[in-house]
């Protein structure tokens, strides 16, 4: 837990001076509110005493300054006080306030400086690695728990030396004030320390608890939200309801038993406070009468016994809030610790020779601890410039296979050549610049069509991108938008229609100009006719360009060079399309499935 | 030490804040004395006491330090300490023991009231979420096509716990408050009112301060707020399209982009933040300034001897300054209570509204009457109704005008008779839509997106209901039929899968809650789901959580065609049930379901013109008509727009 703090304090950065001068500033503050009833019981006794200087006045000096200003007036030396604890008011103000400025610098700069980090480890994690935190999760680090472990900075450098400074200084002047008065406190503070901590201690671990339980139950109405025309069409509205009432009063209930420890809390800080003012009523009163005392002690002694009791409060609110923010902590730490798994080489080769593709003896698994490998003993070999088919069932690993072209995945067993080369000596982005692919899942992002194909190409002109998008059949529904190429895409790509996104996504693609080029399943919203004729433009366009199509439909992968088939993470068979409906069951199938009745052409 | 955070990990996000319509008050304290009335007023009793325990001290202060002066006094006229403590002794024991007595009474009601208010907030919550629950379940779906899931969900959390906040902190904490208060101002003006004018004046000076800066600060908040929330978003959006940003080599890039934003968010909240900081500072320290003003007035009030003014007439003294002193603090803590809660009632009685809102939302009404049983040939070859699962249902129709009860077998004969139907008034999506499913058939809907396939099913199972036309069922009207037993007819496979946290096991197990275990297992061969379940770490045992998320599209599919098996309804509506299953897979998956549902209806609504060639009607739908329907070898013949979809002339979406 230390060690989680120690690592996230050292993003401070720049920051550092903030962090640093607002505690400093903080205790400047609490001596000054310290000496505010320091003054004030001189002042008392002083005036209680009918201005008469006696030995109880711990300031001497200050009576005897204002004396040598205005000689013999009572009266200057209560207001020479009063202006004395008025500007040390306004000291305290003005600290305080400033440590409130430096405070919010410091945290926030904080917060800035470990969202940018954790962003750039993010950035650079493999999928592997992203597969393992999940994106929902990464998502929570970088946000939720930022934002707590910032509330929890900000309670450090400022609560969280406050408190314990003003308990000490506060003890130092009860002592110096009410002599073996101030014995009460030896009595009081080990009663409500071992109170709070001992309520602490019993209600967090519930509390941890009962915040999963809690987490879930609202995933749950989520999942109920989320599913609700399964839930009405299955008519289940009573057993959902019922099921969260269990879960809802389970979780009530434990949140109940934490309470109820909690509600020790302010019973026992009251027991204290009421202890402290009955003793000092009772006893400081006998001793005012035989002089061991002056009022002026008396009233100091209540004050800091107030101030005494709400530092040790604070003190164990913090410890509260930091005890939650470790949790956070770790889970940052555990991002900012997670050595990418995909690294680039020492001397990495900086030139993609050609488009040639060698699977030897791969074998892949998702995880280190998955059972089974997702993809097992493929040896496939690709020259520059043909066109792969590859076919397969749901889960026959079409998707694991070509990613594991560009280094999205390392393999676990074997090598993967591309030119020559294995993927693992590449600069990362010569590898990824030669490889262009366009994923199942598609996505545009919010901005213009030439804002996202130049995602493809930074610097593309504007004759590029109408030659990319007429050979993906792009431009032709692009030039019947109002705004042509400067439509704007919402999020997501939600106002064109799948298949014209799947055609932006490959004209991003091939602006990369790439050596390889991954079509994964990625034309399954295009009509077979365009279907064909995008395939038709990349013959003759781009032959020197390896593609490899990743398909459902036999028509896109018909003409292919060779077609693979796989299943179950194997390959079935490698051929061509007259070969293997001879020869391989499965391709047979499909074709078949996909053609019974015979086509009407 | 107040209680954390609800949810340490989710933030209170800005949700507008608007004011709480008149009457959300009372209506929460009428919920909250509806299920604890007695509680309720026992909490209320102990804050009182227990506020008063708080106020009350002054008193006995003044009283003892009064006694020790008269002490002082009697040893300065030359008495010994030993024989002035004598005389003033019993004073002092008898104010201090009144002192404890109201002490030990305050603790005791404190200690009730936190237990007590504890079980009042946890158990309330628990109520107002299972209302909230209950009432959402009742509700329309249109509720849920009109609202984002987002803020349906956010009732559960920022409301909710802005409502813990309201009841089981701001409440008792204005109450007590406003009792201290007043006591205090009581005890002040029964010592003096010269001294109580300055504290006044002091609190004035607090309240207008914390105004200003608390009113800049709510501006900056907001600004903070809104930052925050785009940071958020650049987040969501790179990190789940990062096999885009990384295919691309865009992470320098999307680093750039997001620095950007950072650095906003990191001012704004400096900035906000400034001002959150800068408050408690000031107002503290203000505190103190008051604290030695009542000193230097106190002062110079006993120094010329002014006449004072109080309820108990006593002259102004050390021993009325001292406990003043101590009133002062506790009056300024207060009002600077006070004004902090001010802000957490606000916004805790805009959730309560909302949560009103939510609970106050018409429900899906259902005036039908005719109720789906389990039935059985008599004797006589009549239908009877029965209690066992036959395999064989009947529509039971009570008639109001004769008393007699009918029974009418269910087929799953489905006719539209010229449908129109629109989501609001102005845009009608649907356009005379008739049809007529005989039981047995296999139905399909060919079209675009938005031609008004999935409209048409919502329009079966009564998710919405018609404007204009008829449907019925069996010959009775649906409208007439009870929509639990409508629905519990049809079952129904979606495109988008919704799986629930639990075991594989139960994810089936939905369809009917009574199956076996085996019948889960038949159910999930038939879907072709089996034999990839039994490849999960636990097999049928392997707990689900996020939607499935570990497992793929297709797979999704296949568990939720196999809660439909298992369900076994009459009549079946697949809407894009199989469109992430290869084709192969499909093939068999099918064929499982068309033996499944052999003499059944079936309404299938597919992309993939594969799926439905074997339909015996094809319906070709384009912007809400019927344009083409028949067989797919008269289609084909008709050379219309089906010819056209499937030789791949023309493209869908």
């Amino acid at each position: 837990m230390i060690k989680n703090f120690k690592q996230l304090a050292s993003y401070v950065g720049k920051y550092k001076i903030y962090a640093i001068l607002t505690p400093i500033i903080v205790s400047l503050e609490v001596v000054m509110e310290c000496l505010i009833p320091f003054f004030t019981a001189d002042l008392i006794t002083y005036v209680q005493q009918d201005y008469v200087v006696s030995d109880a006045i711990l300031t001497k000096w200050f009576i005897s300054f204002v004396e040598m200003i205005i000689p013999d007036k009572p009266l200057a030396v209560v207001g020479g006080y009063c202006i004395l604890l008025v500007l040390m008011a306004l000291c305290s103000l003005t600290f305080g306030a400033v440590a409130g400025i430096t405070c919010s610098r410091a945290s926030c700069g904080f917060a800035k400086n470990l969202r940018s980090e954790l962003f750039d480890r993010t950035q650079s994690f493999s999928f592997e690695n992203v597969d393992k935190f999940s994106t929902s999760s990464l998502v929570t680090r970088l946000t939720t728990d930022v934002t707590n472990v910032q509330q929890s900075f900000m309670m450090i450098i400022r609560t969280a030396i406050r408190s314990p400074l003003m308990f000490i200084f506060s003890i130092i002047m009860s002592i110096i004030r009410g002599g073996a008065m101030s014995l009460i406190f030896v009595v009081v503070i080990p009663i409500l320390l071992f109170g709070l901590i001992t309520i602490a201690r019993k209600a967090m671990p519930i509390f941890k608890k009962v915040f999963k339980k809690y987490d879930a139950l609202n995933e749950s109405v989520q999942e109920n939200v989320h599913g609700m025309r399964v839930v009405k069409s299955f008519v289940r509205e009573e057993h959902e309801s019922e099921k969260f009432e269990v879960a809802s009063g389970n979780v009530a209930n434990d949140f109940l038993k934490a309470d109820k420890i909690l509600a020790f809390n302010d019973p026992i800080m009251l027991f204290c406070m009421y202890a402290v003012m009955t003793f000092v009523c009772l006893f400081g009163s006998q001793a005012i009468v035989t002089g061991d005392i002056i009022i002026g002690e008396f009233s100091a002694l209540l004050t800091y016994g107030m101030q005494i009791l709400m530092s040790l409060m604070m003190l164990s609110m913090i410890f509260v809030m930091i005890t939650m923010s470790t949790e956070c902590a770790k889970r940052i730490c555990e991002v900012l610790n997670e050595d990418t798994t995909i690294k680039n080489p020492e001397n990495p080769v900086m030139k993609v020779e050609n488009g040639d593709i060698d699977f030897k003896g791969v074998s892949f698994k998702y995880s280190q601890r998955a059972e089974r490998f997702a993809l097992s003993d493929v040896d496939l070999h690709i020259k520059s410039g043909q066109t792969v088919g590859v076919i397969g069932g749901t889960g026959s690993a079409k998707s694991t296979l070509v990613q594991l072209i560009p280094r999205l995945y390392d393999a676990t067993v074997g090598q993967v050549l591309v030119g020559g080369v294995d993927v693992k000596d590449y600069d990362l982005v010569t590898l990824r610049d030669s490889v262009s692919m366009v994923l199942q899942k598609n996505v545009l992002f919010s901005g213009t069509i030439k804002d996202n194909l130049r995602w493809g190409n930074e610097n593309a002109t504007d004759e590029e991108m109408e030659r990319v998008c007429k050979l993906a059949c792009a431009d032709e529904f692009i030039q019947s938008f109002p705004d042509k190429y400067d439509t704007y895409i919402e999020q997501g790509g939600t106002n064109v229609s799948g298949g014209q996104k799947q055609r932006l996504c490959i004209a991003r693609a091939l602006l990369k100009k790439p050596k390889i080029l991954i079509l994964d399943d990625s034309t399954s919203a295009v009509d077979t006719r365009t279907d064909a004729m995008i395939r038709r433009a990349f013959a003759e366009e781009i032959p020197d360009t390896t593609k490899i199509i990743i398909a459902q439909r036999i028509s896109s992968v018909e003409d292919a060079d060779i077609i693979v088939i796989l299943d179950d993470g194997k390959i079935d068979g490698i051929g061509t399309h007259s070969e293997l409906v001879q020869s391989n069951a499965i391709y047979k199938e499909i074709y078949e499935s996909q053609t019974k009745g015979g086509k009407m052409e | 030490m107040s209680r954390p955070m609800s949810n340490p990990r989710g933030p209170k996000m800005g949700r507008p804040t608007r004011k709480a319509k008149k009457g959300t008050f009372k209506r929460l304290i009428g919920y909250v004395t509806k299920y604890y009335k007695l509680p309720f007023i026992l909490v209320l009793v102990c804050i009182g006491l227990s506020s008063l325990a708080t106020a009350l001290p002054g008193i006995f202060q003044n009283k003892v330090l009064t006694a020790a002066e008269t002490g002082l006094g009697l040893v300065s006229e030359g008495n010994s300490a030993e024989s002035a403590l004598d005389a003033v002794l019993p004073d002092i024991i008898s104010a201090v023991s009144v002192l404890i007595c109201i002490y030990v009474l305050g603790l005791i009601a404190s200690f009730v009231k936190t237990r007590t208010m504890a079980v009042i907030t946890q158990g309330f919550l628990h109520k107002m979420r299972t209302v909230m629950f209950d009432k959402m379940q009742r509700l329309p779906i249109k509720y849920f096509d009109t609202h984002k899931h987002g803020d349906i969900m956010s009732y559960y959390t920022n409301d909710i716990d802005t409502l813990r906040q309201l009841v089981s902190q701001s409440l008792p904490q204005i109450i007590t408050s406003c009792i201290i208060l007043v006591t205090v101002l009581f005890i002040m003006l029964y010592f003096s009112l010269w001294m109580t004018l300055v504290v006044l004046f002091g609190v004035m000076l607090m309240l207008i301060t914390s105004k200003k800066i608390g009113g800049g600060g709510a501006k900056y908040f907001v600004k903070q707020q809104k930052s925050l929330g785009k940071c958020e978003g650049y987040i969501e959006e790179m990190i789940n399209g990062q096999k885009v940003v990384k295919v691309f080599n865009h992470e320098p890039k999307t680093k750039a982009e997001f620095n950007a934003l950072n650095e906003q968010l990191c001012n704004d909240a400096t900035t906000a933040n400034k001002y959150a900081n800068t408050l408690m500072p000031i107002i503290n320290n203000l505190g103190h300034i008051l604290y030695v003003l009542l000193v230097l007035t106190g002062t110079i009030l006993y120094f010329f001897d002014v006449p004072n003014i109080s309820i108990s007439g006593q002259d102004l003294n050390i021993a009325t300054i001292i406990p003043f002193l101590g009133m002062s603090k506790q009056f300024t803590n207060n009002v600077s209570q006070l004004s902090q809660q001010a802000n957490a009632i606000i916004m805790g009685l805009a959730g309560a509204d909302r949560i009103f809102e939510l609970i106050d939302e018409p429900a899906e009404v259902d005036e039908g009457y005719v109720t789906l049983v389990n039935a059985k040939y008599g004797e006589n070859g009549e239908i009877t109704e029965c209690e066992e699962r036959t395999g064989m249902w009947a529509w039971k129709h009570p008639h109001a005008s004769d008393g007699t009860v009918t029974y009418t077998k269910l087929t799953g004969d489905v006719r539209l008779n010229q449908v129109d139907f629109g989501y609001n008034e102005e845009k009608i999506v649907l356009h005379d839509i008739s049809l007529y499913a005989e039981p047995g058939q296999k139905i399909a809907f060919v079209g675009a997106t938005g031609a008004g396939k999935t409209t048409i099913t919502n329009l079966i199972n009564r998710f919405y209901d018609i404007a204009d036309g008829k449907i019925r069922y069996d010959g009775i009207n649906i409208n007439k039929i009870r929509k639990s037993d409508l629905r519990r007819s049809l079952g129904v496979v979606l495109q988008d899968v919704n799986l629930f946290t639990g075991t594989v096991m139960d994810n089936i197990r939905y369809g009917k809650l009574d199956a076996t275990d085996e019948e889960c297992i038949a159910a999930a061969k038939r879907a072709n789901a089996h034999s990839f379940i039994t490849m999960l770490p636990d097999g049928y045992n392997t707990v689900l959580t996020g939607n499935g998320s570990g497992l793929s599209q297709g797979q999704r599919q296949l568990i939720s065609i196999a809660r439909a098996a298992v369900a076994d309804p009459p009549v079946m509506i697949l809407d894009e049930a199989t469109s992430s299953i290869d084709t192969r897979t499909e093939a068999i998956v099918s064929a499982g379901m068309d033996a499944l549902m052999q003499g059944r209806t079936v309404f299938v609504i597919a992309h993939r013109l594969s799926t439905i060639k074997n339909s015996d009607v094809i319906m070709v739908l384009d912007k809400g008509r019927i344009i083409e329907r028949g067989s797919h070898d008269d289609l084909i013949q008709q050379r219309g727009k089906y010819y056209q979809l499937y030789t791949g002339a023309f493209e869908l979406e």
